[in-house]
């Protein structure tokens, strides 16, 4: 394993990337990408066995495929929190079930919110508010949402933050359970909007059938929301969120707003954990309080700290690894949150900088490790 | 709302709190007294009380006893039960401490690191319970509410005349037993000198290490301590509901840990007064709206504390004087 691992570091393939011509680089990313869109279809053996669907009990491919590019954009929005301004937020569920909650609320014909309306315009029983229109509403709630919380939460230490956030999360599931005249209580919301698109076979393009279409729309937002954050990572606000990291006191003595950026961070983290929530909604058509357990923020932190925090390729690594395997092995469910908690304690003993470590990251995490045994060693 | 419900029931409202709140404050040491040494939340403490009503189970499962059985054996069963419950929950902790924490204490790794090894340890320990034992030995494990005998049952001791209270052994053993071990630890920290040993790392690791305290020392005492009386609050949640589930420490862990951080996390006195203002505050909530919202109080309570108070009631000292 250690000299397929040296042969590996060997090849220096980071350094090869970054240090290639443009076009090559840019070459290969459009390959990769087109990869991507490619996998619902993939059939060539031996790439083949990592489909899903290979035994009859098996999850369908490309809804598989859907969740994992659903999580990877849960994992880049909550690594703008964790890896990015090193905020840990275990209440995240909450953002992405607003999302999908607002969807739902105000797109579906069914639900008492729309029938509310109706009732208040005589509007006729079919009118809701159109698909298009519930993704600003989506954000922005998950947007009003996370300054909410962070605005008198952010002031605080960090271990503080990580249990309100936890609460937060609770709040809104128990909160969604229990309002059964706003939202259905524990009955949920069925007939949730899906995106316009042109009719098929007598079925609208974004169907419950078709999942490679959903997947493909997912994976366009995905790709936008990765180029928007390795934009913020090296803009201003991206420093300023990497000086209060690092050292807050410090980094508010040079100037830096340290609260106003933490604020930031956590509306933008937010924003992207609605926008997933949303297309996770959509595409169920169905919406309910129990699909936002804790467990799923717990999911969430997961990727983004075993991927590698802070590294936009690790938390996608990690947003793979932790939806992809569990359904890949389906035949071991019941044995799924066991080996999930032991992965989590030995990679993070191991490798407590993640699997794929930003290089800053890594170097952070080593110096810490020198400190540590110097004050070893001193005492 | 329903206020005329809380008005008209007040007195047994609140000794129904008080008796929740004796729970939440004897689980809410083990993070104060953690949070005192090391500034970390240990996130499993939760499932060191989990452990512990299994551990209860446990003891009467192997005594055989059941509801009904005569004055001696009760006792005997009953004492057994908690040493049982204390061991258990102590070794469960001091484990906790040498798998997931010590190993990045020795790489210097950051606070958020130790959160997650604490969650994913809570998760193993959770599914031992629900998956892993289910499968090598069967009931009653799996991820099922499971009953424990109620060995010791209840009887009416004496009302208390004027008001609508009727006082029950099990709500004294409860009340009396929860104030009895947290006074027997204040004691500990303040006199004892393991105690002083324990309030120097508090306020000061290096200098205390300089004056010659075992700093790895005084962190495995503070788990054991505060997994012991984790053990302590395990028994007397049996003695009061009767059941144990797989996944019980998580919403008893929240409220314990939102009731230390608002007596003032850190501060042993805190976390007694914390636990008792909470158990209260949840039992009118859940009276005045219904118990599906008693779980919504507790967070709103620990954001609003936090928001006015970070410090909690009687403030953070561990290593200061007042602890």
């Amino acid at each position: 394993m250690s000299q397929i691992l040296d042969a590996y570091r060997g090849l220096k393939l980071r350094d090869r990337m970054s240090g290639a011509p443009g076009w090559v680089r840019k070459v290969g990313m459009l390959l990769v990408i087109a990869f991507a869109f490619y996998l619902p279809f993939l059939n060539i053996l031996p790439f083949a066995y990592i489909r899903t669907d290979l035994t009859s009990s098996g999850s369908d491919w490309a809804s598989v495929l859907f969740l994992v590019v659903v999580y990877m954009i849960v994992a880049v929005g909550l690594n703008v929190v964790i890896g990015f301004a090193g905020l840990l937020d275990l209440g995240y569920v909450g953002f992405y079930a607003l999302g999908a909650y607002s969807v739902a609320l105000f797109g579906s014909p069914s639900s008492p919110v729309v029938e509310a309306i109706q009732n208040r315009f005589g509007l006729d029983e079919t009118w809701a508010v159109p698909f298009v229109m519930c993704i600003p509403i989506a954000i922005v709630m998950a947007l009003i949402a996370g300054v909410t919380l962070g605005a008198p939460t952010l002031r605080l230490r960090g271990d503080y933050l990580a249990i309100v956030t936890l609460g937060f999360g609770e709040i809104i599931r128990i909160t969604a359970r229990n309002l059964d005249n706003v939202t259905n209580g524990a009955t949920g919301i069925s007939g949730v909007p899906v995106p316009p698109g042109p009719e098929i076979d007598g079925r609208s393009f974004f169907n419950t059938i078709d999942a490679e279409r959903w997947y493909w729309l997912a994976l366009s937002i995905l790709i936008l929301i990765i180029f928007l954050a390795f934009r913020l990572e090296h803009s201003r606000v991206g420093r300023a969120w990497l000086a209060i990291r690092e050292d807050e006191d410090a980094a508010a003595i040079m100037g830096v707003a340290a609260f106003k950026f933490k604020l930031w961070a956590f509306a933008i983290g937010a924003s992207v954990g609605g926008i997933a929530g949303l297309l996770f909604g959509s595409k169920q058509q169905y919406v309910e309080p129990n699909a936002f357990m804790v467990n799923l923020s717990f999911l969430f932190v997961a990727m983004v700290v075993i991927g590698g925090s802070g590294n936009i390729y690790g938390v996608l690594l990690g947003a793979f690894l932790l939806t992809y395997l569990p359904e890949r092995f389906r035949e071991f469910q019941e044995w799924r949150p066991f080996a999930f908690g032991v992965a989590l304690v030995v990679v993070m003993i191991l490798r407590p900088q993640g699997l794929v470590p930003s290089r800053r990251r890594a170097r952070e995490f080593e110096d810490r490790k020198v400190e540590a045994e110097e004050a070893a060693a001193d005492a | 709302m329903d206020f005329d419900a809380l008005f008209s029931g007040l007195d047994r409202h609140t000794l129904d709190g008080i008796t929740r709140g004796s729970i939440y404050a004897l689980v809410a040491l083990g993070y104060t007294m953690v949070y005192g040494v090391m500034k970390l939340i240990n996130f499993a403490h939760s499932e060191v009380f989990m452990v512990g009503t299994w551990a209860v189970l446990g003891v009467y499962t192997a005594l055989g006893v059941s509801a009904g059985a005569g004055l001696a054996v009760v006792i005997g069963a009953t004492l057994l039960a908690l040493l049982a419950a204390m061991l258990a929950s102590a070794g469960t902790a001091l484990a906790v401490e040498r798998i997931a924490y010590r190993p990045l204490r020795k790489k210097g790794a950051p606070p958020l690191i130790f959160l997650i090894t604490g969650i994913g340890c809570s998760i193993v320990l959770v599914e031992i319970f629900g998956q892993v034992f289910k499968v090598f030995f069967g009931a009653p494990f799996g991820r099922v509410t499971v009953n424990i005998p109620s060995v010791l049952q209840t009887k009416e001791l004496f009302t208390i005349p004027g008001l609508d209270l009727t006082i029950t052994n099990t709500r004294v053993i409860i009340i009396v037993g929860a104030i009895v071990m947290m006074l027997a630890l204040d004691t500990f920290v303040n006199k004892s000198r393991l105690g002083r040993g324990v309030r120097a790392v508090a306020q000061d690791p290096d200098t205390a290490s300089l004056m010659g305290v075992n700093r790895e020392r005084v962190i495995m005492l503070v788990f054991i301590l505060g997994g012991a009386m984790a053990g302590v609050a395990a028994l007397l949640y049996t003695i009061q509901y009767d059941i144990t589930k797989f996944d019980i420490g998580f919403i008893i862990g929240l409220k314990a840990f939102t009731a230390a951080v608002l007596g003032g996390i850190g501060n042993l006195r805190g976390a007694l007064v914390g636990g008792l203002l909470l158990g209260i505050a949840e039992v009118y909530a859940s009276t005045i709206w219904s118990s599906e919202w008693a779980n919504v109080t507790a967070f709103v309570v620990l954001v609003v504390i936090l928001m006015f108070r970070p410090t909690g009631l009687l403030g953070e000292s561990l290593g200061k004087a007042r602890a």
